[in-house]
């Protein structure tokens, strides 16, 4: 089977930044694929370069099997891109948007798939409204079907859901998941992890323009499953700094190799005196795995010498 | 299966949606001051200015200047600003994401721009026949139409130049002010270059633009200050090195893909 989006090396840098570090990545089609990593890891200038609107310092990259350079008409009519940013026109309506954004693609009489756009995205009742008079996540939704206009085989989402509310995002997936189960190939970057564990059959985490790691959802779960405890106290036992993944005012999340670590623990907050508020065992979710992967990947990149 | 056509007479369909939909400004202010010039040039200079040895008579000398001005400054203005704005507004992503080629778009925004001058162009004729319908009587309507097609092609070409140049309003606007419009009014909108001193009749034949307006005047009356068929090869000659640049532009992608 060839891969729906094929990643090479990819490096880009920006003054600097460098924004991508020489990416390898293969998304194979049908898959529901999930781009993870912190906030200016790298995830939209991947995407863009997917997209062609960003052009890579070296490396290269295939939409089915079409080099976005060389052969980018194949390789943007094979794909879907919605936006991280909020755009829009404001001299059109959501209709006249996305029949607008059809005939880009070349697409003429689009407007039965538009109906059921608009339907899937709960937008019929805004359907002549003009784009200005929505509110943001309406705006949102009205991106996400400019992306489906022209049924891509590949669907990029860079946050689709920010700004979307509860109920929406659940109908927004309801209909993702659905465009998945008839082929297409879908690709993720969200920062709401419950939803990328609940979505994503495999997921890749970037940090600062490098892949961290790349496994399916279920090996990530796994691989990381060990506890965590969630700490409320004054400190963290000097001992133990290693251990936490995350720190909030007084709460904190510390990893536990095992159950017996957790008498270490305990062992180290009574020699050096100090009380605890709150203390909960808790189970790997993805959250814990991010945070786990993230904090080894800062580690990594502090030591080596600038 | 799904199939495809080609993508920029959308592209086109939306440069004309968004002029028309705002037509009173794009379209009704400009020949309103078109009309204006001509009432108040034509009445306070036509006992002052002699042109063609004074076989024709200022105003109606000046009304071809006025709607090639017309022409020209609105073809600069519909690319211009529309890409601009799409770029500010950040939806110029609309027309990156899809499989438009260089050609396409180039195609798309300059004849977009064209109908959009000659819209105007026309319109100021129309009202400036009221006041000298004796300009209805053109000898040579097609060389007028063709510099008015050229015309509109070269300015809505720089306009799209200068919208992928500039990534502010301010700069767009110099752009206009220094560079269009001195070009445009030292043409010989209102003057025939005859009535000029040497030194600056000397200048004028380094402006495109008083070729394209001597080659539509020509149209009109019969008269140019240079042979219709030299402007019309300096003027094709700029239209094609402009629209190679535009294109090398956008096959790079300069400004618009970073
Ligand atoms: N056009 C640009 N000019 C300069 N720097 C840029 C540009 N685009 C991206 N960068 C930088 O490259 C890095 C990666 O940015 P990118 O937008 O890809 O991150 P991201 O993973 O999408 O982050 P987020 O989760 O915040 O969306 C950041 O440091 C960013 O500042
Ligand atoms: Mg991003």
């Amino acid at each position: 089977m060839r891969p729906a989006v094929e990643a090479i090396q990819l490096a880009r840098r920006f003054g600097a930044v460098q924004a991508l570090a020489g990416v390898d990545l293969t998304v194979h089609e049908g898959e529901f694929f999930g781009l993870l990593g912190p906030n200016g890891a790298g995830k939209t200038t991947l995407i863009s370069i997917l997209a062609g609107l960003t052009r890579p310092d070296t490396g290269s990259a295939r939409i089915l099997g079409h080099d976005v350079i060389t052969d980018y008409r194949a390789a943007r009519r094979a794909l879907g891109v919605v936006p991280q940013e909020l755009v829009f026109d404001p001299f059109f309506s959501v209709r006249e948007t996305l029949r607008i954004q059809a005939g880009y693609f070349g697409l003429r009489r689009a407007d039965d798939w538009i109906d059921e756009i608009l339907a899937h995205l709960d937008l019929t009742s805004k359907a002549d409204a003009n784009m200005r008079s929505l509110s943001g996540g309406m705006k949102r939704r009205v991106l996400v079907g400019q992306a489906l206009v022209h049924k891509p085989p590949v669907i990029v989402l860079d946050e689709p859901t920010a700004g979307v509310d509860v109920e929406l995002r659940q109908s927004l997936w309801g209909f993702i998941r659905k465009l998945n189960r008839d082929g297409h190939t879908i690709i993720l970057t969200t920062h709401y992890l419950e939803e990328a564990e609940a979505l994503c059959g495999r997921i890749a985490m970037l940090s600062a323009g490098r892949v961290v790691a790349l496994d399916t959802t279920r090996n990530l779960l796994s691989q990381f499953a060990g506890l965590t405890v969630r700490l409320v106290a004054g400190r963290v036992p000097a001992s133990w700094q290693s251990r936490v993944l995350r720190a909030d005012g007084g709460v904190y999340l510390l990893r536990l190799d095992d159950y017996a670590d957790l008498e270490a623990l305990l062992a180290a907050l009574r020699t050096e005196g100090i009380a605890i508020t709150e203390l909960a065992l808790q189970e790997a979710d993805l959250e814990q795995v991010f945070l786990r992967i993230m904090s080894g990947a800062r580690a990594s990149v502090t030591a080596v010498p600038a | 299966m799904t199939t495809f056509g080609a993508g920029w007479p959308t592209l086109l369909h939306k440069e004309l949606l968004r002029f028309w939909k705002v037509a009173f400004q794009t379209i009704l202010a400009p020949v309103l001051t078109a009309l204006l010039y001509l009432l108040i040039f034509s009445h306070v200079l036509e006992s002052h200015i002699s042109v063609y040895e004074g076989r024709v008579a200022y105003g109606a000398f000046l009304v071809p200047g006025l709607v090639m001005m017309s022409v020209l400054q609105n073809s600069f203005a519909n690319s211009s600003s529309s890409l601009i704005q799409s770029k500010i507004t950040g939806n110029l992503i609309f027309v990156l994401l899809p499989p438009l080629s260089p050609v396409d778009l180039f195609i798309a925004y300059v004849l977009g721009a064209m109908i959009r001058g000659i819209a105007v162009g026309l319109g100021v004729l129309a009202v400036t026949l009221f006041f000298v319908p004796s300009l209805l009587y053109m000898p040579h309507p097609l060389w007028a139409l063709g510099f008015a097609l050229l015309g509109s092609a070269i300015l809505g070409t720089l306009g799209l130049i200068a919208g992928i140049w500039a990534d502010k309003f301010d700069q767009l606007a110099a752009f206009q002010n220094f560079f269009i419009v001195p070009l445009t009014f030292l043409s010989g909108v209102f003057y025939s270059i005859h009535s000029l001193p040497r030194f600056w009749q000397q200048l004028s034949h380094f402006n495109p633009f008083f070729y394209m307006i001597d080659g539509f005047r020509y149209g009109f009356f019969g008269l140019s200050d240079v042979a219709p068929l030299t402007s019309l090869g300096i003027v094709l000659t700029c239209a094609l090195a402009l629209a190679l640049i535009a294109l090398a532009l956008l096959q790079r992608g300069w400004k618009l893909r970073t």
